[in-house]
């Protein structure tokens, strides 16, 4: 019984350190299906979590600050596209630029709104979003094992856990039963055919970028309105990039992406617990070994050692059009 | 339509001048909106910036400091892109490298000092080059994409350092993850102490020779890329693959060859940081330079020259932000990664926005007199 309450809690932390993944993760899908690399998850995020904790302690509301981190993503992206598509930029270069810019604007900016050397104030309670409890979850918390699931795992997290989850099918939908996640797969793949049956590659992807700024709002928001209450510096801390490589481990498709997000969650998760614990014939694992397992698995996927990775095939390159 | 392509008819100043001077102007121009947007005055803080990064000896020993680290980073860069890839791993190259510096002073002291140079620098060069040597085997070899690996290396680079300062190098008995102090005979001598020498008095500063070691890389860099075989075949590597197979060029190896000197020349950071400065091994000493590599690269075109004269600008940057965060509180040096970001926001990704309109004037006159 300890060790499956052990093994709930882990599952719980699980979840919540998935969160962000899992929305970045789905954002980058929707930007590099349509053939446009976004190195700049990272700085969609923290940005987002910026302009998220921002509105939301000035409003002392949490849905302004969600409408308010999402938006501030979004003109990123838009930023990455009009490099990007518009003016058929470098998209490594520009994701990079953009991580940047976000790192010393959400500093500049928290300094001279709130002079608390960057950070934004403690976010009260009502500022923030909270924990739901299910209907009956502190009912069933005494009946064995399915009770500390109901009461642990499903009950209990806040709004954004329960939209990324959304989210994973939701993405699967948009992608693979609309006509417009059709048109966008293909002109990740094919922008020649995309343009030849007179659709604007352009707005095709302008419109994913968007989707991408979005999700990646709502990865940034939980970050400093739900997960915490209030922006720090660089709070978004290499998440955008583990997103990305789960992104890749992923393969490319919201289901697969979603299990490489829950693995590299149960890995951080599990990290914590196993610091200085001596483990059965084995000894102690380095904690660092398990915090550096996401990008060591992703770098034997790529180089093709487990299945292969395969990006579409457009990706990263501007397309033009030909007079 | 704007492309990379040089439009002919236009003149190659243009391309060379004209275009990289007015992308840095619009991200001073940016940069000056967002000052003027947290109620400061951009000029003043202008002129703050200069005379924190010039005004005083102290502070030209500051900024050559920073700008030998960026030369390093920015050669680095640079010489990857001359093969068509993008090293955003410099950050990890530069902490491996200096692992191999910190190594060498702790373990070779015993050695005359030359020699114990000789071996620093050959020690970050082989440990730089060989954490760029994966990813670039991996790409030319398995064709995973070098972005991503050199991103997930600097993570890997990262956490295989606080393991190794925290569980195996740290000084006994101390609590923070730092190695003993090196010997002073393994210290590179600082640039007052060397023009002292020769009776020149100059402040103190953490300057050292290490910045005539960038210099030195200048050169190499510019022969290798320029007048060797193997700099053609980065060059035709980058510039045409297929071509370069057509050639007998061997892209695998090439690919192999410029990331490996990229990875050794972001290495000699370590040289500069841990045994010109801080004589002893730590956490996070590279501090981002890494990154502000590729906004040196960008700015400075690839060449040596450009280079230097990039990586000047960012070590005034970084040394008159310092100044600057004392004299106004508002603007602290994240002020100077805003810039940086815009720099290659305008230099990198926007290189060609402004292109139709500077080359306008010339293909108008040209068409007046056709006509």
């Amino acid at each position: 019984m300890e060790a499956f309450g052990l093994f709930i809690l882990i599952l719980d932390a699980t979840l919540r350190v998935s969160t962000p993944l899992m929305l970045a993760a789905l954002a980058g899908l929707f930007s590099e299906r349509s053939g446009i690399v976004d190195i700049g998850l990272e700085g969609k995020m923290l940005g987002a979590a910026f302009a998220a904790a921002a509105a939301a302690y000035v409003t002392g509301s949490p849905i302004v600050g969600l409408a308010a981190g999402v938006a501030a993503s979004m003109l990123l992206a838009l930023l990455h596209g009009f490099a990007c598509i518009t003016h058929n930029g470098n998209q490594v270069v520009s994701g990079v630029a953009v991580n940047i810019l976000a790192a010393g604007l959400s500093v500049i900016l928290g300094i001279a709104w709130f002079a608390q050397g960057g950070q934004t104030p403690q976010l009260p309670e009502a500022a923030r979003f909270t924990p739901l409890v299910w209907p009956g979850a502190d009912l069933v918390a005494g009946v064995p094992l399915l009770g500390p699931i109901y009461s642990e795992l499903i009950s209990g997290h806040n709004l954004i856990v329960y939209l990324a989850v959304l989210a994973v099918p939701a993405t699967w939908w948009v992608l693979y039963r609309t006509r417009f996640g059709l048109r966008l797969r293909a002109v990740g793949e094919s922008p020649e055919a995309v343009d030849t049956a007179g659709i604007s590659v352009t707005w095709l992807r302008y419109r994913a970028v968007l989707c991408c700024g979005f999700l990646c709002g709502l990865a940034g928001t939980y970050l400093s309105v739900a997960h915490n209450a209030a922006f720090i510096k660089d709070m978004s801390a290499g998440k955008g990039f583990i997103a990305l490589a789960a992104l890749i481990f992923g393969k490319w498709r919201p289901v697969p992406v979603m299990g490489a997000c829950l693995l590299f969650g149960f890995l951080d998760a599990v990290a914590v617990r196993l610091q200085g614990v001596e483990l059965p014939g084995i000894g102690q694992i380095p904690v660092q070994f398990i915090q550096a397992l996401p990008y060591l698995l992703t770098v034997i996927l790529l180089a093709g050692f487990i299945g292969k990775a395969v990006a579409p095939r457009a990706i990263g390159v501007p397309y033009l059009k030909e007079h | 339509m704007s492309g990379p392509e040089p439009t002919p008819g236009v003149p190659k100043w243009v391309y060379i001048v004209a275009m990289p001077v007015v992308n840095l102007a619009a991200a001073f121009l940016v940069s000056g909106l967002v000052v003027l947007l947290v109620g400061e005055d951009p000029l003043e803080v202008v002129k703050i910036l200069l005379w924190g990064a010039f005004g005083f000896q102290e502070a030209i020993g500051y900024t050559l400091y920073y700008t030998t680290n960026f030369i390093f980073t920015g050669l680095a860069v640079a010489v990857a892109f001359h093969c068509g890839l993008f090293n955003i791993g410099g950050e990890g190259q530069a902490y491996i490298g200096g692992l191999g510096v910190g190594l060498a002073c702790l373990y070779l002291d015993f050695l005359p000092f030359p020699l114990l140079l000789l071996s620093v620098i050959a020690a970050a060069a082989l440990f730089g080059g060989a954490w760029a040597f994966i990813p670039a085997y991996l790409q030319a070899k398995r064709g995973s994409h070098i972005v991503i690996t050199t991103i997930m290396f600097n993570f890997l680079a990262a956490t295989l350092m606080v393991y190794l300062m925290v569980n195996v190098l740290i000084e006994p008995g101390q609590m923070s993850p730092e190695t003993r102090e090196f010997d002073a005979a393994a210290w590179l001598p600082f640039a007052h102490e060397a023009l002292a020498w020769i009776g020149i008095g100059f402040a103190r500063s953490p300057l050292n020779l290490s910045f005539l070691w960038a210099l030195i890389c200048c050169v190499l860099m510019w022969g290798f890329i320029w007048h060797t075989r193997w700099g053609y075949a980065v060059r035709a590597v980058g510039g045409n693959e297929a071509a370069a197979v057509y050639g007998g060029i061997s892209p695998a190896r090439t690919i192999i060859l410029a990331m490996c000197i990229s990875g050794a020349l972001a290495g000699f950071l370590g040289v500069n940081e841990i045994m010109g400065v801080q004589h002893r091994l730590l956490l996070d000493f590279t501090a981002g330079y890494g990154f502000v590599g590729i906004a040196v690269a960008l700015m400075g075109r690839n060449h040596p020259v450009g280079i230097c004269l990039a990586a000047l600008l960012f070590g005034a940057l970084y040394q008159g932000g310092a100044e600057l965060a004392f004299e106004v509180p508002k603007m602290t040096r994240d002020m100077v990664v805003v810039i940086q970001g815009l720099v290659i926001l305008f230099s990198g990704a926007l290189e060609f926005m402004f292109k139709p309109y500077l080359e306008a004037p010339f293909l108008r006159r040209r068409q007046v007199g056709a006509a």
